[in-house]
């Protein structure tokens, strides 16, 4: 009698089981529904664009769109390529580099016991908590002072010590228990060779979640080429695509600007799905435990 | 051998000056410096791009700087004029906060309690509906403000205006976008659309590794259904999800920015739909007023942090 419609003795297919699925499907195809009709429009032909009422699938699919995309824009002063090209440079910058300076700082926080830890990692923990941008006009400044617009390494550098990669790195290191560490340490080895033998290859999960959540960041923001550039050449793709759509109020050549938006979106989604399990492996350990 | 000579000279010397305790703390930081030499190029980052622009911004907020003359200290003008002048300021703080009530409180609970729901789910089905919910989130703002901006359109093809001309809602088409009555309203839906993020995979994780003995443990002791089993195993088994969930929320519900300008233009109609980051864009990017965009900065850095600090005696005692 107790518990009959609880986890443990789950009869899965009852009434209320079914209303769950009902309801999380609905819902789930709701969340979609902007991105599929993103999609359709990337692939419809001129002649469905502009139909009304419009049509929410497209019935005549075409590659037109990205063709324009990659050959009429390249009429204007770069090609759309390069745009393309510059958020792959900064976004992979971005995650290697990201995922190796938080690993490698997540070590010793987790499992060394030297002065100022606890103190370090309160400021990180403080950090989490007020988003990037309000540090972003002395950071401006910083780069700026050191002579680095219009370059890649200012696209990169302030994205590379994020607090919430070093948090889920060191939260993801703390459950690894010690023993297993010394059970694997090279007999002879340095901190060094321990640190990329043994401990980095026991991080691949935590790796899978710094390179989802810093490639996401990295990909979609255009805010960093928008301050620390100036020049057509060094501008990656989000900001190009604000320029191409005109943003508000502009209904303008809608095929490529939704052939611009698929290349956006698509590249995040692979990410997600090539990482998800080991990503929730992580997040499992993302708690703030005081 | 040098090295070891170092290491028994060094400490000595610290003595001298101070002895006892930041003796003993400089032995430890020496016999500790390969800990330091792993975290040093982070922290070296994290001094450039957080520590010092953070202290920076303090100390900009007080004087006038256009990054052409060297900054004039000019006391508490800056606020001064924030709160008592800045008509549009304060505007963009009531929008803000607004925002913030609503897209906080309901995207979190909205987040935990479809995670919960999918963590009832078999595994094998969890992703696909991990991916519906998640997707909206990693979408960029801008890729998406096309369809955004195509169903809100203000004239008769807006899909929205289309259907409900159709169905009799509206004789004519709305400006939903330009109208300040649903200018906010539509803000907060497409941000509450992209609001199963981190924490949400946070919540999802944390619901799928609460150990099964917990529930057969609460069957025994005399728990009746799932919502008992919610309340009193689950959730308290999550708080430190819960937690990390929430400081991500506050962060992410006040800095919204690139919908609004997306959406709405800058400055959108009447500074309806203006927030206080779209009001530090403004003076500082645009307008150059650096002095002044930080005081805001720094406006807006105590609200999170402040906020923050609410969260964690909420939710944090538990241990």
């Amino acid at each position: 009698m107790i518990g009959t419609s609880s986890i443990v003795k789950g009869k899965r297919f009852d009434f209320s089981g079914i209303f769950l699925y009902t309801f999380l499907t609905v819902l789930g195809l709701l969340m979609l529904a902007p991105l599929v009709y993103m999609f359709s429009s990337a692939l419809k032909p001129t002649s469905e664009l502009f139909l009304f009422p419009p049509r929410f699938f497209v019935v005549n699919p075409t590659l037109k769109n990205f063709k324009d995309l990659l050959l009429a824009t390249g009429t204007s002063i770069v090609p759309f390529s390069r745009y393309i090209f510059n958020s792959i440079v900064v976004s992979s910058f971005i995650v290697v580099g990201s995922i190796v300076i938080a690993a490698m700082a997540a070590y010793p926080l987790s499992k060394h016991d030297m002065p100022f830890k606890k103190f370090i990692f309160n400021m990180i923990l403080l950090a989490l908590m007020f988003a990037p941008q309000v540090t972003q006009i002395p950071q401006f400044i910083v780069i700026k002072e050191l002579g680095l617009i219009n370059t890649y390494v200012a696209l990169i550098i302030p994205a590379l010590a994020a607090p919430v990669s070093l948090f889920l790195m060191k939260q993801f290191l703390d459950q690894i228990p010690n023993a297993l560490l010394e059970a694997t340490r090279i007999d002879g080895g340095n901190e060094w060779t321990t640190f990329w033998k043994v401990v980095m290859p026991m991080l691949k999960p935590a790796w899978a979640t710094l390179a989802l959540f810093s490639f996401i960041s990295a990909w979609n923001d255009p805010w960093a080429a928008n301050i620390y550039t100036t020049t057509e050449d060094m501008k990656t793709l989000p900001l190009a695509l604000q320029t191409l759509s005109g943003g508000y109020g502009v209904v303008a050549r809608t095929g490529t600007v939704a052939a611009a938006s698929f290349l956006m979106v698509v590249p995040t989604i692979l990410v997600f799905v090539i990482t998800q399990r080991m990503v929730l492996e992580t997040m499992a350990h993302s708690g703030i435990k005081e | 051998m040098s090295n070891t000579t170092v290491e028994l000279t060094r400490p000595s010397v610290q003595a001298k000056r101070s002895p006892g305790k930041l003796a003993i703390l400089w032995k430890e930081v020496r016999r500790h410096k390969v800990s330091y030499f792993f975290l040093a190029p982070f922290l070296l980052l994290f001094t450039l791009f957080t520590i010092i622009p953070v202290i920076t911004s303090f100390a900009l907020s007080f004087t006038y700087y256009n990054m052409i003359e060297s900054p004039k200290f000019i006391g508490w003008s800056n606020y001064k004029l924030l709160f008592v002048d800045d008509d549009i300021f304060l505007k963009a703080i009531a929008n803000t906060l607004k925002f913030a009530v609503i897209t906080g409180p309901v995207g979190y609970i909205m987040a935990f309690l479809l995670a919960w729901l999918i963590s009832q789910i078999p595994v094998k089905y969890r992703f696909i509906y991990t991916l519906c919910f998640y997707t909206p989130a990693i979408t960029s703002s801008i890729a998406i403000s096309v369809v955004w901006l195509y169903m809100f359109s203000g004239d008769r093809y807006g899909l929205i205006n289309y259907w409900a001309m159709k169905l009799g809602i509206l004789n004519e088409p709305w400006l939903w976008l330009q109208n300040i009555k649903t200018i906010m309203p539509v803000l907060i839906i497409v941000s509450l659309w992209m609001s199963m993020g981190i924490g949400f995979l946070a919540f999802l994780a944390g619901l799928q590794n609460v150990p099964r003995d917990y529930y057969e443990a609460g069957a025994i002791d005399g728990i009746k259904n799932r919502f008992q089993e919610l309340w009193f195993i689950t959730i308290p088994s999550v708080k430190p999800q819960l937690l990390f969930g929430a400081v991500m929320q506050v962060v992410s519900s006040l800095q919204v920015f690139d919908i609004s300008i997306q959406l709405l233009g800058m400055p959108s109609v009447l500074y309806a739909g203006h927030t206080v980051m779209t009001h530090l864009f403004d003076y500082a990017f645009i307008r150059f007023e650096m002095g002044y965009a930080t005081a805001i900065a720094v406006v807006l850095f105590l609200m999170m942090v402040g906020l923050n600090r609410v969260i964690f005696r909420l939710l944090g005692s538990g241990e």
